[in-house]
């Protein structure tokens, strides 16, 4: 995949929102790799959790947002706690879901859930899930 | 020795199995556990965004209800509620500015709460409390023969400032199934999230964890997986079934609470197990085994 890096990109204010409501600085991040060799999920992900800071880092908003990585991550914080700079990946997860469900754009339609999906699951699931993936 | 309880909301219903065991070990053990006369629910997942405070609302509610129980503690048994209700106090308790903001928010609250309520899971007051040992002591039937592979997912022990043991490699659950007779079996996927709640909108993905959990714990030779929290144990359990059909030649295993366990050890009645809430049913290993 070819990408444009541009200044006007990297000053976005999407870097600044991610930056704000995740409350961690980007920057800090020198991309080893360690958060996605422990991830769980990368199997499933489109790009790896170290991926997601890079295009963060580098203000490239369309293609973050396109890619399923911050819908597949369950916070389960094993990239935070072995992180050597400290970053809270999972935080950055949060802070890119949440600028998309801050738009009332829900991952997950809960109107079209079927009562079997929901009957069939706990609530602690139902909970969670909505808490994590609506507005 | 007296202690207050939050439930929240599956214990009290997929989770009666969870409760129901806990509840008669601790009367066995000699713990009064006087359940919170109003509570709601945690929020299930602690908010990880900087600005905004409305999410710790539940949990601040929770905890202002300890203080009216006139307790400066309260135990959880579920991991989810226990992860939450930490992380919400240790961050007001942290941050006075937001805790004032939820303050003014929630005017109708007569406590002014200040950070002051210790959560703690069940297996802190087990282990610090009541102590290992003196658990041993009080074993009526031993789980002599029976291999138990501790699942601790990944609440219970991170973040590390909230974890209850190292993140890791905890070992507290297998400690406690060793002082009840069982062989306790070590594997490579025991702190490997489950999944969590993406079991609503992508259960395939939950099978996939499921079976390389599942089938890791197997190799060591488990016969029954200890959980201690209702999500991972409903992912890890009732998903067999898609994990079943997405793999052949896959083998069911048995998923009980650690408190199943300890109850039985206890000498608790089969009634307080509640095992007809299991999709795995674990009956045929715990006769086979003469446990119940």
């Amino acid at each position: 995949m070819r990408t444009n890096i541009s200044k006007k990109k990297i000053r976005d204010d999407f870097v600044n929102k991610v930056e704000e409501i995740s409350g961690q600085k980007l920057l800090a991040c020198y991309q080893c790799g360690k958060c996605s060799a422990g991830c769980p999920a990368v199997g499933e992900m489109d790009i790896l959790p170290n991926q997601v800071i890079r295009y963060a880092q580098l203000g490239l908003k369309e293609e973050l947002l396109e890619t399923n990585s911050v819908w597949v991550c369950a916070s389960c914080y094993t990239c935070n706690v072995r992180c050597p700079k400290g970053i809270k990946i999972a935080e950055v997860m949060e802070a890119v879901r949440q600028v998309l469900l801050r738009k009332r754009k829900d991952h997950v339609q809960v109107a079209k859930l079927s009562d079997e999906a929901k009957a069939s699951v706990p609530a602690i699931a139902l909970i969670s899930n909505f808490r994590k993936f609506t507005s | 020795m007296k202690v207050s309880y939050y439930p929240g909301c599956t214990l009290k219903s997929n989770a009666r199995n969870f409760e129901d065991s806990a509840l008669c070990a601790l009367r066995e053990l000699g713990v009064d556990v006087q359940e919170l006369k109003r509570w709601n629910c945690c929020g299930t997942v602690y908010s990880l965004t900087t600005d905004d405070l409305m999410r710790h609302l539940a949990s601040i509610r929770n905890l202002i209800r300890v203080k009216e129980a006139e307790a400066d503690s309260v135990m959880t048994l579920c991991a989810m509620c226990y992860n939450t209700l930490k992380r919400v106090n240790a961050k007001v308790k942290a941050d006075p500015e937001s805790l004032q903001k939820i303050h003014k928010f929630m005017d109708e609250e007569k406590i002014a709460y200040r950070g002051d309520v210790k959560v703690r899971h069940l297996l802190e007051l087990l282990r610090e409390d009541i102590k290992f040992e003196i658990i041993g002591k009080k074993v009526k039937k031993p789980l002599t023969n029976l291999k138990v592979a501790s699942y601790y997912g990944c609440l219970l022990v991170r973040p590390k400032e909230i974890g209850l043991d190292d993140m890791e490699n905890p070992t507290v659950l297998d400690d406690l199934m060793a002082v009840l007779g069982a062989g306790a079996v070590d594997f490579p996927y025991k702190t490997e999230c489950c999944g969590a709640y993406q079991t609503v909108d992508k259960p395939e993905t939950v099978a996939d964890r499921t079976y390389s959990i599942l089938t890791s714990a197997c190799g060591r030779g488990a016969e029954v997986i200890a959980v201690s929290c209702p999500l991972c144990a409903f992912n890890l359990d009732h998903r067999q079934k898609e994990t079943a059909k997405k793999y052949s030649g896959f083998k069911k295993i048995p998923i009980l609470y650690f408190t199943q366990l300890l109850a039985v050890a206890m000498g608790c009645g089969e009634e307080s197990l509640r095992l007809d809430l299991h999709y795995v049913d674990p009956k045929p290993l715990l006769r086979l085994k003469g446990l119940i």
